[in-house]
């Protein structure tokens, strides 16, 4: 199985019996407010206690109710994290509000094409 | 050939082997163990202090304004700046300066002030496009980029892959096919701004290298000025060939930096931890292993020196080179290997910094040329001219 370039998994509530259920596994996550626009990517690194678990733990304490996450599991995780921000960027014109108050440096820029080809495994 | 370094060597080495233990592992300590970053501010102070050095840009010629250090001194010192986390890729985290493999002396005039003394001035940063889906080990025929004549320049049509960097990047050296009738006779570099109309980076090749990050571009009628070309016409496999020999060199002492520091890991870990009541230093298992640790070091650290000695004494060292490479890289990923079995569990943990150069070694094993194109260049040399 392979990865597709975009985050298009179904959202779930940012509630705490959701979270529960994550794996603590390292990867990225996109929060996004109750009309699915996408408020912030992040990444559950090495450093995070229980991977994606304490992210979004601390996401849920830090915003409260009224959130919706997506994660997808990747050791990866750095690669892939600037990734979803440069197609975001690319997407939108704009990186999501929570990481535009603090960008990562040196990010790049990508021209993802509707047209490019779906990467090895990648069905459609 | 002697290769132990003259004092002047020696406290150049000091010096950068202090620079490392002091400036850069106690903040990596604090970084996500896969990041190739400092904050920006922690980069410009380090900066400030290898200038301070007089060791910033070290791989730049005296006549464009680098230190005037040798090429062996410049491969001993590579050694050392390896010797941390992220020292496999970006050794020191770049403070040291340098152009990689965008080393574009042989611009003109030109083209050195638009995009040299930019880069060598840190101000630009540039990739190097060489490879394509259709292979990297024989690029002369692999290449199917396409350079057409149109307007007073060429418009670019292809796509490339495994290209470091290129988001990133204001420019990048590209490699495209001008005469399809002449192989590697036909193939030409081009100059390519990074904001030029056709030129697209379309997505992040994910590798086991999480950092320091590959993609993969596509020119869709990029046109670009006859400005761009770098060198001549149909003589662009000789700045490829060029670029891939000279970097073989730093390549395999960063191989070497990192082994050292995983050896010297090893031997400190087997001298503390007991298992069945007795030092694993003890156990001749244990032993031998770090002595293979020792002899693949010091294999690789010879044949790399000597590759830097024929370099500086401007003599030919592509088998040199490519004997390096290959026993950097081999040797190197099988000295991390045996690190990480002495260490047990801990050896696998993100805790380390094993795991990471494990995973970035083995890349070392493929990226610029892999073992057996190196293999495939020394047995050259071998049938070409028979044994001394
Ligand atoms: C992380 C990463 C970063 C990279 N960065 C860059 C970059 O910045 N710029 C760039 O231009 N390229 C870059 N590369 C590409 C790299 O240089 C190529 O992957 C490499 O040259 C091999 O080309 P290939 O992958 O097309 O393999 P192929 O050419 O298809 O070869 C496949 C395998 O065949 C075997 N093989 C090839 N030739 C022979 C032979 N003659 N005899 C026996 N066996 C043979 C080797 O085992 C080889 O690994 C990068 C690659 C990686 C993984």
């Amino acid at each position: 199985m392979s990865i597709r370039l975009r985050l298009d998994k179904p959202w779930r509530p940012l509630a705490a019996p959701e979270i529960a259920r994550l794996p603590g596994q390292l990867g990225v996550y996109q929060i996004a407010d109750a009309t699915g626009t996408i408020l912030f990517i992040g990444q559950a690194g090495a450093r995070s206690t229980f991977g994606l678990r304490s992210e979004l733990q601390r996401e849920l304490a830090e915003r409260g109710a009224g959130c919706q996450f997506r994660v997808e599991v990747n050791m990866q995780y750095r690669s892939r994290w600037f990734e979803l921000l440069m197609v975001h960027k690319a997407d939108h014109g704009a990186l999501p509000p929570d990481n535009a108050r603090n960008p990562p440096p040196n990010l790049g820029r990508l021209s993802p094409s509707s047209s490019s080809p779906p990467r090895r495994g990648e069905a459609g | 050939m002697d290769f132990e370094p003259n004092s002047e060597q020696q406290m150049l080495i000091d010096q950068v082997r202090r620079y490392v233990r002091e400036e850069i592992i106690p903040l990596e300590a604090k970084l996500d163990p896969d990041a190739s970053e400092l904050a920006p501010e922690d980069h410009a102070r380090l900066v400030e202090k290898t200038k301070a050095m007089g060791l910033f840009g070290i791989d730049i010629p005296k006549e464009f304004g680098g230190p005037d250090i040798d090429i062996v001194t410049r491969t001993l010192l590579a050694i050392e700046m390896a010797q941390h986390r992220a020292g496999l890729y970006v050794p020191c985290y770049g403070t040291f300066g340098g152009a990689g493999l965008a080393q574009i002396f042989e611009a003109n005039d030109d083209q050195k002030e638009r995009y040299l003394y930019p880069t060598l001035r840190g101000e630009k940063k540039a990739f190097f496009g060489l490879t394509e889906p259709s292979g990297g080990s024989d690029p002369a025929r692999a290449i199917q980029t396409k350079a057409e004549r149109k307007d007073n320049g060429w418009v670019l049509n292809g796509a490339k892959i495994f290209i470091s960097n290129a988001d990133r990047a204001q420019y990048g050296i590209v490699f495209a096919r001008t005469d399809a009738s002449k192989g590697r006779a036909g193939i030409t570099c081009f100059i390519v701004d990074s904001d030029t109309p056709g030129f697209h980076v379309r997505r992040v090749v994910h590798t086991l290298r999480s950092s320091h990050y590959a993609t993969e571009l596509e020119f869709k009628d990029c046109w670009v000025s006859d400005h761009q070309v770098l060198g001549e016409v149909n003589k662009g496999f000789a700045v490829a060939n060029d670029r891939l020999t000279r970097q073989r060199i730093p390549y395999a002492a960063g191989c070497i930096g990192v082994a050292i520091a995983a050896h010297e890991m090893a031997i400190e870990w087997a001298k503390i931890r007991t298992t069945f009541g007795e030092k694993l230093a003890n156990r001749q298992a244990v032993q031998w292993m770090l002595v293979d640790n020792e002899i693949d070091i010091r294999t690789a650290r010879h044949f790399t020196l000597e590759a830097a000695e024929k370099a500086r004494q401007g003599v030919p060292f592509r088998t040199e080179a490519a004997i390096a490479k290959l026993t950097a890289s081999e040797g190197g990923g099988r000295v991390v290997d045996r690190a990480m079995q002495i260490h047990g569990g801990m050896g696998m943990t993100k805790d380390l910094p094993l795991e990471r150069w494990y995973r970035e070694m083995r890349i070392r094993r493929v990226g610029e040329g892999p073992s057996e194109v190196q293999r495939m260049v020394i047995a050259r040399e071998i049938l070409g001219s028979s044994l001394r």
